[in-house]
């Protein structure tokens, strides 16, 4: 039977960039086909492609044996094509049914929504493919993997079986992708074919039956899931070996470096956002927060960084109190802080990645003299960091909006972890990164323990937190409800705890060293 | 293997991509300069079409037009649209025609078929009898703009006679146009470097009129009150003066809008206000010269700024402390730490606040910056032009530099060509209301339009067909109340 979809040497060329060259891909019928690779591997700009956003330089695109060109998404959802794209692109304020129908319209007497219909219709497809959804809910009151299953029941209304799904469990809790992954079998199951890219290593070999690996815009391999390992497939992507443990020696705590006490702070909407939050980092260990999104971890590391006043407590950093102190004293202290949402907070898209680099120290030395900036020290500089750190950039003075995500993080990392730092607040520093990315990041945040430095590391990532952790925080509803040594500390142990099990009934691992030592 | 695949495809970083200086000048100008020619180009079918002599014979020609003559107008009607329709998706009759297109050829292509189409519809109209009527329509046009040319730079013929007769009165006539257009521009480029200033910090400075007004006012009370003292420490005091009051206005939205989060569009129109009606009564109170008119009392001569050439040309210093503002206006926003600060409170506040960033402090000083620039385009009208000050004198300078500063996108030096423009367009727009009988207001349809293109520059790239840079473009401003 020939393949559902194939694409035939397809080349794409951006100034400066070969982002596809001559990529060749088929996706048979009732296939969970993997599109790995890192970032900037070109598979964003081939789904873009098979998605009409572009037009391919050269190459063909074959729908069920038929050539087809894609000049746009309608183009893509008439040959079945329909993507899930990494932000949603919902409307929080209107319901499940209205967000579906949006662009796609029934109509009772040509002029009135027909909601009724719509919503029978998607009950209809959310029990075929087991994606529980209330149709009248509105989009902003649900969990976030909920909303994910909106956009595909989007899809599915609109007949498309051909599913792209953009780094569909970024955003996702533990248990939450384990509901994909049996909504993506069903989905398979009952006719449907699906392209799943990720950087992720273990899902693709938990759900994949085929994978194929990109790197610098070619395909570097195919294979299957039996035939192949996380190490060999990380290689492939990456082009050497990668270490996926982090290796890192015993910590040796030192002195307390920062000092939280019964922290109490509000969210936006004056919620209780962290609620008696005790907790002490020491000099030379990496303190894990985990817990799903959305439990204080935000406002807690804004508390800590100045960003955020606590309504009451204390925060101290190496013995001075620095409640409600300003970010610059903080940072002046000795504190880098990679923020959770990069481009908002992290970075200045408009300026070239030079001016990004000097974000935090362009006021003295050597990027300043006296009140006069010196612009070429900062290119030294960020020419410096750049290549220490592996930007993938056309020049220093590209705008960091240009970057694609993954490196405009590592303009972060670079400027933060280039400082002499006492305390590093890494909020999701892997947030989107590829593997070897990652694997050098993890790293770098490793070598500042080693020196010294205390680490608060926040991540909703259980696998980042139990790489790189000494001791790991659970945050739920405001709270620390346990803080429990990395030895002890399994992802389901800690899952159950982040879920907002209780401590003191949830059964503790088995002990590979210490004592789990519980806090309520 | 891997790595030499990369460095291949990814240019070594280190090495800075520097395009050749014409190259970005070009990018910079291309687009302001497209918006001021269609600008132009829409404000002579405006000019043609108000024209009643153009009028009266189009009438004429529809009234005589036999069945022949409306078909023919219908033949000239789809071939404009059809020429319209070809010239906008070059590419799929290329490919119609078999040929592969890429951009160059379609480029070609476009431009040929508009041309192509323009000289088609001529003639159509021609053959149908409109010769007369385009005949007038290009009169109407060409001697608005000729006039509006001549009356801002001057007649080459009539400057070239007076340098060779070398009489000192006929050149300085020759040469009045463009010492006035110089004239006019000087407080553009002030208030333009005030508002530019304001959008590199975010802000909406509508109250660049209102500042002017109150710097006026300052700088003429320094001026009139303040004798016996020498000219040197005079100007600069009465200068300074202008800048403090506009600086003193600039800083209450500023200070609202850090503070309590008031949005200065808002507050710096009800400034405006403020200092409309402070004028008047002070101008007819406290400052007014005796007599039955409410205007201040001429400053001393030790405050005027000096003039280079004899009456009636009054081109004086003003002009040149402007383009000084502008070096420092451009060195302070591109080459201090406090620019760095306002320009990044501007792109991005978040990130301003996360590197240490005090947003208030920089708001109120780029606020009163602002001012104190506008204050200095009030004082150099009363210093350099007026030598007093009358009530509603500025006629709306602080206005149109919001559309000066668009079409100089924030930059300095982009100012001050645009002021030049303005003030070409200002002082050359009273000679063609008098030769051509175009009313000036044809300029400020002009300047709209200018405008209008700039604030939405997909017209001007969907009409040019300019594919849109990779790089962001500048930030105004942000939205509503965020």
């Amino acid at each position: 039977m020939a393949p559902v979809l194939e694409l035939r040497n397809i080349t794409k060329h951006f100034p400066g960039v070969l982002a596809n060259d001559r990529i060749s891909f088929t996706l048979e019928q009732n296939e969970i086909h993997a599109l790995l690779g890192e970032n900037g591997a070109g598979k964003s700009t081939l789904m873009n492609i098979l998605y009409g956003l572009y037009q391919p330089d050269e190459g063909e695109i074959i729908v069920r044996g038929r050539p087809v060109k894609i000049h746009s998404p309608s183009d893509a959802i008439r040959a079945g094509i329909g993507m899930v794209h990494q932000h949603f692109m919902l409307v929080p304020v209107l319901t499940v049914t209205e967000n579906v129908m949006l662009g796609d319209e029934m109509l009772t007497g040509g002029v009135f929504l027909d909601r009724r219909s719509a919503a029978q219709r998607i009950r209809d497809i959310s029990k075929q493919y087991g994606l529980e959804v209330d149709p009248d809910a509105y989009i902003k009151d649900l969990p976030v993997g909920v909303q994910q299953r909106v956009e595909i029941i989007k899809l599915l209304f609109r007949n498309a079986d051909i599913l792209i799904l953009d780094e569909p469990t970024a955003v996702l809790t533990p248990q939450e992708v384990n509901d994909l992954f049996k909504v993506i079998r069903s989905l398979v199951d009952q006719g449907k074919s699906l392209i799943f890219i990720t950087h992720k290593l273990k899902e693709v070999l938990a759900t994949a039956d085929r994978i194929t690996v990109l790197r610098a815009g070619r395909v570097v391999g195919s294979t299957t899931p039996a035939q192949t390992t996380e190490a060999a497939l990380a290689a492939m992507m990456v082009g050497r070996e990668v270490a996926l443990e982090v290796e890192k020696a015993e910590a040796k705590p030192g002195d307390v470096v920062l000092s939280l006490e019964h922290l109490e702070v509000l969210d936006d909407r004056l919620n209780v956002a962290v609620d008696d939050v005790t907790l002490d980092v020491r000099a030379g260990e990496i303190m894990g927060v985990a817990g799903v999104q959305g439990n204080g971890q935000t406002e807690l590391v804004e508390v800590i960084t100045g960003l955020r006043r606590p309504v009451s407590g204390r925060v101290r950093i190496l013995g001075h109190d620095v409640t409600g102190a300003t970010p610059r004293r903080i940072t002046e202290l000795g504190v880098a802080h990679v923020p959770e949402d990069r481009q908002r907070d992290g970075l200045v898209l408009s300026y070239p990645v030079a001016d990004n680099i000097a974000l935090q120290e362009y006021y003295k030395p050597p990027f300043a003299r006296g009140v006069v900036i010196d612009e070429q020290a900062i290119e030294k500089e960020a020419a410096r960091l750049v290549q220490q750190f592996d930007v993938r950039t056309p020049s220093v003075q590209t705008p960091a909006g240009s970057l694609s995500g993954g490196n405009q993080q590592k303009v972060i990392v670079a400027r933060e972890l280039s400082r002499p730092i006492k305390l590093l607040v890494a909020s999701q520093p892997t947030r989107g990164l590829d593997v070897g990315s990652i694997e050098y990041i993890h790293k770098q945040i490793v070598r500042k323990r080693d020196e010294g430095a205390a680490v608060l590391l926040v991540s909703p990532e259980l696998d980042e937190i139990l790489a790189l952790s000494d001791r790991i925080a659970v945050m739920y509803r405001g709270r620390v409800v346990a803080i429990v040594d990395a030895d002890v500390a399994t992802k389901e142990y800690l899952g159950l705890l982040m879920a907002g099990a209780d401590p003191a009934t949830t059964p503790v691992p088995e002990r590979r060293h210490k004592r789990a030592e519980v806090v309520t | 293997m891997a790595e030499s695949v990369l460095k291949e495809i990814i240019p070594p970083v280190t090495e800075v991509q520097r395009q050749s200086l014409w190259r970005r000048a070009w990018e910079a100008v291309q687009l302001p300069a497209l918006a001021l020619f269609t600008a132009f180009v829409v404000g002579g079918f405006i000019i043609a079409l108000s024209d009643f002599k153009v009028l009266e014979a189009l009438a004429d020609t529809v009234s005589r037009l036999n069945p022949i003559g409306y078909a023919l107008l219908i033949l000239t009607a789809v071939v404009l649209i059809g020429g319209v329709a070809i010239s906008r998706k070059p590419e799929i009759i290329l490919s119609r025609l078999g040929f592969a297109a890429t951009g160059r050829q379609s480029r070609w292509f476009n431009i040929i078929a508009v041309v192509l189409t323009i000289a088609a519809v001529i003639g159509l109209l021609v053959i149908i009898g409109f010769g007369h009527v385009l005949e007038l329509a290009w009169n109407a046009v060409i001697s608005a703009y000729g006039a509006l040319l001549e009356g801002s730079l001057g007649n080459p013929a009539q400057m070239i006679a007076a340098l060779q007769s070398g009489d000192s009165r006929a050149i300085a006539l020759a040469f009045y146009p463009i010492s006035e257009s110089l004239v006019a521009s000087t407080p553009y480029i002030f208030a333009g470097l005030a508002v530019a200033l304001g959008f590199r910090c975010g802000l909406f400075n509508i109250g660049a009129e209102g500042q002017l007004f109150i710097g006026a006012l300052t700088s003429v009370f320094v001026g009139y009150s303040l004798t016996g003292l020498p000219a040197i420490v005079h100007i600069p005091l009465a200068l300074g003066a202008g800048a403090l009051g506009g600086a003193l206005w600039g800083f209450v939205p500023g200070f609202l809008k850090a503070r309590v989060g008031a949005h200065e569009v808002i507050n710096t129109i009800m400034m405006n206000y403020i200092a409309f009606r402070l004028s008047e009564w002070l101008l007819n109170g406290p400052m007014k010269r005796p007599g039955a008119v409410p205007v201040s009392p001429f400053i001393a001569e030790s405050a005027q700024l000096p003039r280079f050439f004899p009456d009636p040309i009054r081109f004086h210093l003003g002009f040149f402390i402007a383009l000084g503002m502008a070096v420092f206006v451009w060195w302070f926003l591109f080459k201090s730490r406090w620019g760095f600060e306002i320009r990044t409170v501007g792109a991005n506040p978040n990130a301003a606040r996360y590197a240490g960033m005090n947003i208030a402090f920089n708001i109120i000083l780029a606020m009163c910056m602002s001012g104190a620039l506008a204050g200095m385009a009030g004082a150099n009208e009363v210093l350099g032009v007026n030598y007093n000050l009358a009530n509603a004198f500025s006629s709306g300078y602080g206005f149109d530099s919001i559309a000066l500063a668009l079409l100089g996108r924030s930059h300095p030096f982009g100012v001050v060509l645009a002021a030049l423009l303005f003030g070409t367009l200002r002082s050359g727009g009273t000679r063609m209301q008098n030769v051509a009988q175009i009313p000036i207001d044809i300029i400020i349809v002009v300047q709209a339009l200018v405008i209008a293109f700039m604030a939405a520059p997909g017209i001007i790239r969907a009409i040019y067909r300019i594919v849109k840079p990779r790089e962001g473009e500048v930030v105004f401003t942000r939205g509503w109340g965020r």
